[in-house]
């Protein structure tokens, strides 16, 4: 489902990760462990296609549904309106199953800047639902949540597992998944500036 | 696209302000000029193409860096561009919002302004012609520019600069249409040139945006 070989990986010009290679396969939920820091984000935006490697491929799905720290939510729309949008964006599913997940019926008609920082963590992680893609790649999806709705989350990510989707995770709280865990402490890069087309055009 | 630009449109009308503020601040500016001119009504109907097509161009500035600003701090516009739909469309459709919701209501209001300024029917035709020809190219060159600034603090000082001089020929092209009118001649010169600014704009800049996009969000 996702194949990452040989991936380094910098962020403003400063090498954060080398030589990365991992793969993931339908069912299977991969956690990035690491302090902080150490381009866990980062190593998630090249997943997404928001940044460029420096070197390396990633190869295997074509969308992915990403959620960052930031939920993107607009405040001025309601719960069920934000989740129709990137329903009709990606052309998924309806968001009725999505809000039915997160426990977020009775919530449907509020507007997303009236809800607590947990409720919008969870509109956010319903918006993964209604994206219908296979591949989910999720930076500190817990953050902000309880542990009634950590648990929540647990059951839409095995359920989403056993339908034979993947995800690709960040996370400090142990979220006791089958998946397997990939501490990215052994792959940090030297500390050393990437060189850049105008260091090289240097040299 | 179609749902973005509805979402954008959306957004406008329900936040306030987006949707009204380009209007009502054209209608000040309309309104002071008598105020600061004097009551000549010769000296206003000269000066009235210029003034009407300079408010309008300013009118537009006001709302540019909300086009990708607000999107891009609450996070969307990153999930946006880890979504199926490429960055030209992005861009297309906010620029388009930004067009109806902004340059649509200008180029209608302004002839009824124009009286306010002594500017004859005619006239008053040519101005919302070239407003509806010209202001498609305000807010795609505008939206490229909100591009090119994307998280930068404070970035619109650094927008007006960037757009402004990209802003000049459809202005005097603009400005002109009118003044012809006004004086009886023809004006389907500078007509033609406008929208082929608007046409230009619009075939170049998705690519120029999009470029511009992936580079800010990297």
């Amino acid at each position: 489902m996702l194949q990452v070989s040989n991936l380094s990986v910098a962020r403003g010009g400063i090498s954060l990760l080398y030589d990365v290679s991992f793969s993931v396969q339908p069912g299977q939920a991969l956690v990035l462990r690491g302090a902080n820091g150490i381009g866990k984000t980062s190593l998630l935006r090249c997943i997404a296609g928001l940044q460029q490697p420096i070197s390396g491929t990633i190869s295997g799905s074509e969308t992915v549904a990403y959620a960052a720290h930031a939920d993107g939510l607009k405040g001025q729309l309601s719960v069920l309106e934000n989740l129709k949008f990137w329903s009709e964006v990606y052309g998924g599913p309806a968001p009725k199953s999505a809000l039915v997940a997160y426990d977020l019926q009775e919530l449907a008609q509020r507007s997303a800047a009236n809800l607590s920082a947990g409720q919008k963590r969870r509109l956010g992680l319903a918006r993964m639902l209604v994206t219908g893609c296979g591949l989910w790649v999720m930076d500190e999806p817990t953050v902000s949540l309880d542990a009634q709705n950590v648990a929540l989350f647990r059951i839409v990510l095995q359920a989403h597992l056993k339908s034979g989707g993947a995800a690709v995770l960040t996370t400090h709280i142990d979220l006791d998944l089958s998946g397997e865990n990939l501490d990215l402490t052994g792959y940090i890069a030297t500390a050393q500036r990437s060189s850049s087309t105008f260091e090289e055009a240097l040299e | 696209m179609i749902q973005l630009f509805m979402r954008d449109i959306g957004l406008a009308v329900r936040s306030g302000g987006g949707f009204g503020l380009a209007l009502i601040f054209f209608l000040i500016v309309v309104v002071l000029i008598p105020f600061a001119l004097g009551p000549d009504q010769f000296a206003l109907a000269l000066v009235a193409p210029g003034v009407l097509w300079l408010g309008a161009l300013l009118a537009c500035l006001l709302s540019l860096d909300r086009i990708f600003g607000l999107d891009y701090e609450d996070g969307s516009l990153d999930l946006l561009a880890s979504s199926p739909l490429p960055l030209e469309s992005v861009y297309i459709a906010k620029a388009a919002a930004h067009w109806l919701t902004t340059g649509l209501p200008l180029a209608l209001a302004a002839p009824l302004l124009g009286v306010l300024l002594n500017l004859s029917f005619d006239a008053g035709m040519a101005l919302c012609f070239s407003l509806l020809l010209g202001t498609p190219a305000l807010s795609l060159i505008g939206a490229f520019g909100a591009t090119l600034t994307l998280g930068i603090k404070r970035g619109g000082l650094l927008l007006s600069l960037l757009v402004l001089p990209l802003y000049v020929p459809t202005l005097i092209f603009g400005a002109q249409a009118v003044r012809s009118a006004s004086l009886g001649q023809p004006f389907d010169v500078p007509l033609v040139l406008i929208l082929a600014i608007s046409l230009g704009a619009v075939a170049i800049l998705p690519f120029a945006s999009g470029a511009a996009l992936r580079i800010n969000l990297r």
